[in-house]
């Protein structure tokens, strides 16, 4: 009985179709990676996630990538527990001071070919905490960045765009 | 709020340590520091200030301990001296090199050290994890905390009260509605206002929404973390159901910058009540046979129950709010206790349980998902009319403070306007700053391998607390 309730729960499917990459900034950024190394690592990349300081916001947006509704992982993109297994860094919050050094070491040990995916508006350049004397600021003063996605936080479906980008050429 | 010398100060700090009274909050300022206080006999909160022109005060941790934390924090922030101060070690100042710092020194045969983090496995927020274990078996959990230190309370200073309202609600994105709130009564404490009855109205209907996505979130996610991770993959359908619906009624998934000064940035769209019935309706089809399957599944109950045990007498003492003190016996809840609108005007239940372990925190969330379903049913169907923002005009000086209940504990807000109207000082204290240090002490004579479950059952905001 209870199986056949949580089973309902499933019906009609509820994930949803590919989103499009409208964002012109998105398609340009696909035109320009490195198609060698898109071919060496085919339709699948691994994500490490860094929180540098983020209100945990952006987490939860990325949190639900992998739920029913956008089943990250049908495109071969799928979360990992160390940067030693990460083809792409995704990196949220204004870098604090003390989170400066686990970025670098975290990014030291992810090996290339890598991206960095600077995600939410603190990422790519503080947002609300500018000028705080605790916070470094965007991403890219840190490590080099090859992807914004913008928002506060950024919306599963943006999200999506955006890592779809790094795997079309 | 009252001026308080220190004499008076300690004798606070005393009744504190005899159990008479509970530390609500302690924060500082240049030349002064100020103690929120619930009082046991007449609910409600207090806030002492005490001048301290050479930056010292009698500290209150020398005599209670829930209190060394926010004092560590109290001089790192503002170079305060807290005289008697037991553990002297910068908090969320990590200096120019974090990764040197003086963990407690263990001692003791076939010991061995595991350390995790600031980045950890998961997509969470970081933190380091200092265990120490004689084989599986947790001796001592040290925590160090500060690495999402953003300075907030130094960007509170000279902010206007719409820069202000956005940096309270990315204090802990997860209880952003709550701290909007809190932040917004708080001012509205400060100017002696109140936002419109139907701004109340829908502030209720947008802080119970938050509440039910975040307990459905780590019902979910507490379950995966004894790898029943079916049970991940419903909640966080019906998780996305209650953003969708968010992001439909209000505009935001996590419904950020809704709540205002002086009421609610928008108002709900003519379809918007008819969406939220449905809402309700799925979340109760769904979620009953989740339930059943919790409750029914030995291998899952066999991870947490018995497990992560917080003994109500530290509940106490630390004054723990949230799943973290009812699941061990502390009855309470600011939407009851303390009170404000619109619940004084709703009828609800608080759950409170006393086994303090795994499962007693994942069945107060279970039952206070339940209550907040048919919470969001009472305001709809009594909304009052009328407008939901009335205009501010700040002018100070003048103080003020506030509490809401977010999903995971009470935050309190405290607030002074300077004479231009802007943010003088601000001080956002979020639930967890009593909850971590008893998830250090939760954990002990537990096996490493449960430390995730025990972690999750908790959830406490790093953010939050790093400020």
């Amino acid at each position: 009985m209870t199986l056949k309730t949580l089973l309902q729960g499933l019906r009609p499917p509820v994930t949803e179709p590919v989103p499009a990459l409208d964002d012109p900034e998105l398609a340009a950024l696909a035109a320009k990676l490195d198609r060698t190394a898109q071919r060496r690592l085919g339709r699948s990349l691994s994500i490490r996630e860094v929180d540098a300081g983020s209100c945990n916001g952006c987490e939860l947006e990325i949190h639900a990538l992998n739920n029913a509704f956008y089943d990250l992982e049908r495109f071969g993109l799928r979360f990992v527990a160390s940067p030693r297994h990460a083809d792409v860094l995704m990196v949220t919050g204004p870098v604090t001071k003390h989170m400066r050094q686990a970025l670098e070491r975290t990014w030291r040990a992810t090996p290339d070919p890598k991206w960095v995916v600077a995600v939410g508006d603190c990422a790519a350049g503080t947002g609300v905490f500018a000028g705080s004397p605790a916070c470094i600021g965007a991403v890219a003063e840190v490590v080099p960045v090859d992807l914004v996605i913008r928002g506060c936080p950024p919306t599963p479906t943006q999200l999506l765009q955006g890592l779809l980008a790094l795997l079309q050429s | 709020m009252s001026a308080v010398d220190t004499a008076q100060w300690q004798q606070m700090a005393q009744r504190m340590a005899s159990g008479d009274c509970t530390l609500f909050g302690l924060w500082g300022e240049p030349g002064r520091v100020h103690m929120a206080v619930l009082d046991h006999d007449a609910p409600a909160i207090a806030v002492h200030s005490l001048d301290c022109p050479d930056n010292s005060f009698p500290s209150v941790s020398a005599v209670h301990a829930p209190a060394i934390r926010l004092e560590r924090a109290m001089r790192d922030l503002f170079g305060l001296d807290p005289v008697g101060l037991p553990d002297t070690r910068p908090w969320l100042d990590h200096g120019p090199n974090p990764t040197a710092y003086p963990f407690l020194p263990v001692e003791g045969e076939s010991l061995h050290q595991i350390a995790v983090g600031p980045v950890h496995a998961g997509i969470i927020e970081p933190g380091h994890f200092r265990f120490t274990a004689d084989g599986e078996t947790v001796v001592r959990l040290e925590q160090r905390l500060g690495y999402v230190h953003k300075g907030i309370e130094h960007l509170m200073h000279g902010a206007t009260l719409d820069q202000a309202a956005r940096l309270a609600g990315r204090t802990s994105g997860d209880s952003t509605v709550a701290y909007a709130l809190a932040f917004a009564r708080a001012v509205e404490a400060a100017l002696g206002i109140e936002a419109p009855p139907r701004a109340a109205w829908l502030r209720g209907v947008m802080a119970e929404l938050e509440r039910i996505a975040n307990h459905l979130g780590d019902f979910g996610a507490i379950c995966n973390d004894a790898s029943f991770s079916i049970m991940l993959a419903h909640c966080g359908i019906l998780r996305e159901r209650v953003l969708r619906c968010a992001a439909a009624c209000f505009g935001h998934r996590l419904m950020m910058d809704r709540i205002v000064p002086g009421g609610v940035a928008v108002g709900l769209p003519a379809d918007g009540a008819a969406r939220i019935r449905s809402l309700i309706d799925e979340i109760r089809v769904r979620f009953t046979p989740l339930v059943e399957l919790y409750d029914a599944t030995a291998s899952l109950q066999d991870r947490t129950v018995g497990t992560g045990i917080l003994h109500p007498d530290l509940a106490r003492r630390f004054g723990a709010g949230g799943h973290v003190g009812r699941a061990s016996g502390r009855n309470f809840d600011a939407r009851r206790s303390i009170g404000y609108p619109p619940y004084d005007q709703l009828r609800f239940e608080v759950p409170v349980r006393e086994e303090g372990d795994v499962n007693a925190r994942v069945w107060i969330r279970i039952k206070e998902i339940e209550q907040s379903l048919a919470l969001i049913e009472q305001m709809l169907n009594r909304m009052p009319e009328g407008e939901v923002r009335i205009a501010i005009e700040p002018t100070g000086p003048c103080e003020g403070m506030a509490l809401a209940e977010a999903f995971r504990g009470d935050v309190l807000v405290w607030l002074r306007i300077d004479a231009a109207g802007r943010i003088d000082r601000c001080h956002l204290r979020d639930a967890s700053w009593f909850q971590w240090p008893l998830l250090e002490a939760a954990i002990e004579g537990n096996i490493v391998a449960d430390f995730p479950l025990c972690n999750k059952s908790f959830n406490c905001s790093y953010s939050g607390h790093d400020l």
